[in-house]
């Protein structure tokens, strides 16, 4: 009571003393707060500016000597890595990953998602439990049975290789995201259509897919980054055509003399998950949230 | 990432309470079959197979030609690496996830009182966006040994200059062995000989470049001793020739040295420090000679030269700081929109039955939000028993055996030692880790859905 008391007329006040004192009063709180941000930017800066400073300069001072010396900001670490046709290569290998995983990813499991949602067949309910166990399997449980199939088919080692392997790694929760969104679309619609004739493959492209966007949009992110990231699913399956991570962890035996290509190859390979984040941050967290915040 | 967004349904579950019974006669058998085919051979062909595949080998010896019983999982519990593994997986379960889900508590908790929280939250979670490899390249040169290139080192170094814990002004300096100097206790340097006063003693040092120097150094000279004694520090190194222990043409004073007088007793009577030209005389000299002259240890103080974090003591929580950097952001996004959800009466009520901030927090929001903070604590545990790439990368080679994790000695064992029953067998022991959470997701799940 006596804070309540205390706080009311300190929140009335109007105008900027008002706020400037409201402002003052939580100095410390700023200071604390800034002082955070700031210090979980540090690293990701850090990096950005070693990636523009020469091997030689990276090996005799600190990054952050650049705001005394402002000179050793150069493009020549770029210019050489975008010469560099090994890290060319890999940056392309993992958009091939990378674009086909998340959207087959999505197609598939949108499908057997419809499937479980609104099509009626026997053990549904068991059958779908045991698609949502799956999501824990740690991924090691399949990596080598997995390798000797695809040296069967003969694609161990390719790109194909490792869509393959983000695909059916990516279903369970896939499914499970969608089956969830799926169910809770208005059923009189799906019905109504059904009267009306129209035939499930129908029902699921013209009504279900665009009805679930968002849940199908917020799943494309997180796949997308995902398979973007990954590493070693690249490293055990896509070896002689290995994405960005993989390039990148080859060069870290001498972490210091190939700083040159290491700094700005990771932060080439994080350019692109950095704008899908800015970009679709609202869905990002939203999706991440639907679950626990309800 | 979204293993992430996949642990975090899953553990939350949804609660749409919805039944749905689907039309009946709308859908006949085999159109539900096509819809899931596709999704049904990738899986059997792609996880559940080899799953069982897995457990198979894992009995079996490593080109599969015999069964060999439980001798994969008797050698697992007891060799090296493997047990490393096991123990480091402990640790990174019992710390990390604690860590995190503490401080995404006290971030959301501050941030959730200023206009700006949004900028907070975003910045805190873009780590989340990027690879673990990335994340373990930015921590490597974060965390380089050197006090130059190390930005944790280097600070570390500057704080304790602030504190005057810092290095002495000549660091490197040293005697000459056959100086009429030698080294005393705690890395001070002392004249063999004695002296009286009127006397001057030399103390030449080397292992100095002229940067090394301060820039207001100049020639070096002898001192007018007097009825005192001087002293003259001096780096005593001339390329090329130059006699040693004599002070010569073009050698530099060492200002700043600070040298100690010794009684016959060895007790310091007086301190002097030194000028620009390396001189100082000391005047008042009690009791009497002879004398010997020290310089102080102080002067060759090494200071902070950095720590070794990604060395075999430190790499673990080295490691553990970047993750931590990494996934703080989950957590407090989390748990900020737990915060967020509390009713706003009961907090309310609380303070106006005189609660004050710390009880309200305490007996009214921790329980409100202990849910949330589960689903994030196991979320990160789960994630943490899996963790590989981050170890990977960031252990440099001569210490990832002191880093290991389950899931990195998986990979080793499998794929570049080839011992596939052993890999096979390291696999289930994982998969046998996270069942219990497995367990608890489908109950979860099953109460819900």
């Amino acid at each position: 009571m006596a804070y309540a008391a205390e706080r009311l007329p300190g929140e009335e006040k109007k105008g900027l003393g008002g706020r400037l004192s409201r402002f003052l009063s939580k100095g410390p709180l700023h200071v604390l707060l800034i002082g955070l941000a700031l210090f979980w930017l540090t690293p990701s800066f850090g990096l950005l500016i070693t990636s523009f400073r020469t091997a030689a300069d990276n090996s005799e001072s600190g990054w952050w000597t650049v705001f005394t010396e402002p000179r050793q900001l150069t493009l020549e670490p770029y210019k050489k890595i975008l010469a560099n046709d090994g890290l060319i290569t890999a940056i392309f290998n993992t958009i091939k990953i990378t674009l086909p995983a998340s959207v087959l990813v999505v197609l598939i499991a949108a499908l057997a998602a419809y499937a479980f949602s609104w099509m009626e067949f026997k053990g549904r309910e068991w059958f779908f439990l045991f698609v949502v166990t799956l999501i824990v399997v740690p991924l090691q449980m399949a990596l080598i049975p997995v390798a000797r199939i695809f040296g069967i088919v003969n694609i161990f080692g390719t790109v194909t290789a490792a869509i393959v392997f983000h695909i059916a790694f990516g279903l369970p929760f896939a499914i499970f995201l969608l089956r969830n969104f799926f169910i809770g679309l208005p059923h009189e619609l799906l019905e109504a259509a059904r009267i009306d004739g129209a035939s499930e493959w129908q029902i699921f492209a013209r009504i279900v897919l665009p009805l679930g966007m968002p849940a199908i949009a917020s799943l494309l992110i997180f796949q997308f980054l995902w398979t973007w990231n990954d590493l070693l699913v690249g490293l055990v399956f896509a070896g002689e055509n290995p994405p960005i991570t993989v390039f990148i962890q080859q060069q870290l035996r001498q972490f210091g003399a190939n700083l040159e290509v290491i700094a700005p190859g990771a932060f080439l390979s994080m350019i692109l998950p950095l704008i899908v984040f800015f970009a679709f941050q609202r869905y990002f967290v939203q999706g991440l949230l639907a679950g626990s915040v309800k | 990432m979204a293993a992430t967004a996949a642990e975090v349904r899953t553990n939350v579950g949804t609660k749409t309470k919805v039944k749905v019974k689907p039309p009946p006669g709308g859908a006949r058998k085999w159109v539900a079959v096509a819809f899931l085919i596709p999704a049904l051979v990738l899986l059997g062909a792609i996880v559940i197979y080899p799953t069982v595949d897995t457990i198979v080998q894992s009995f079996q010896n490593d080109d599969r030609t015999a069964t060999v019983g439980l001798q994969n999982y008797e050698t697992v519990v007891k060799r090296d690496s493997t047990l490393a593994a096991i123990k480091n997986n402990a640790i990174w379960v019992l710390t990390a996830p604690a860590i995190i889900t503490g401080l995404g508590l006290i971030f959301a908790i501050l941030t959730e009182r200023v206009r700006y929280s949004t900028a907070i939250k975003i910045i805190v979670f873009m780590p989340m966006a990027i690879s673990f490899l990335a994340t373990g390249v930015i921590w490597r040169v974060m965390y380089d040994d050197s006090t130059e290139l190390g930005f944790i080192n280097a600070g570390i170094r500057g704080a304790t200059n602030m504190v005057g814990a810092g290095a002495g002004p000549y660091p490197t300096a040293e005697a000459l062995p056959d100086a009429p100097l030698q080294k005393a206790e705690g890395g001070a340097v002392v004249t063999k000989d004695a002296f009286e006063a009127g006397d001057v003693a030399h103390l030449g040092l080397v292992g100095l470049t002229e940067a090394d120097l301060p820039e207001e150094a100049v020639q070096a000279a002898e001192p007018q001793a007097g009825q005192g004694l001087g002293v003259v520090v001096w780096r005593d190194f001339t390329p090329g020739g130059g006699e040693p222990g004599v002070v010569d043409q073009g050698e530099l004073g060492m200002p700043g040295a600070t040298v100690e007088v010794l009684n016959a007793d060895g007790q310091v009577v007086t301190s002097t420090t030194t000028g620009a030209d390396g001189s100082a005389v000391i005047e008042d000299l009690e009791g009497g000679g002879p004398f010997k002259t020290r310089l102080a240890a102080s002067n060759f103080d090494q200071g902070f030269t950095g720590i070794e974090w990604l060395g075999s003591a430190l790499v673990t929580p080295a490691i553990i700081g970047a993750f931590s950097w990494m996934w703080a952001g989950f957590a407090v996004v989390v748990i900020g929109a737990g915060l967020a959800a509390l009713p706003r009466d009961v907090l309310e009520a609380a303070r106006v039955d005189g609660a004050n901030e710390w009880q309200t927090f305490r007996h009214v929001t921790l329980p409100l939000l202990a849910p949330v903070l589960g689903v994030v604590f196991v979320t990160l545990i789960i994630n943490v028993l899996k963790l590989f790439d981050i170890v990977f990368v960031m252990a440099p080679g001569s210490v990832q055996d002191e880093a290991n994790v389950i899931a990195l000695d998986m990979y080793k064992t499998s794929f570049t030692a080839f011992r596939y029953g052993l890999g096979s067998a390291i696999a289930v022991l994982l998969f046998l880790l996270v069942i219990p959470v497995m367990i608890m997701n489908i109950r979860r799940f099953r109460r819900e859905g």
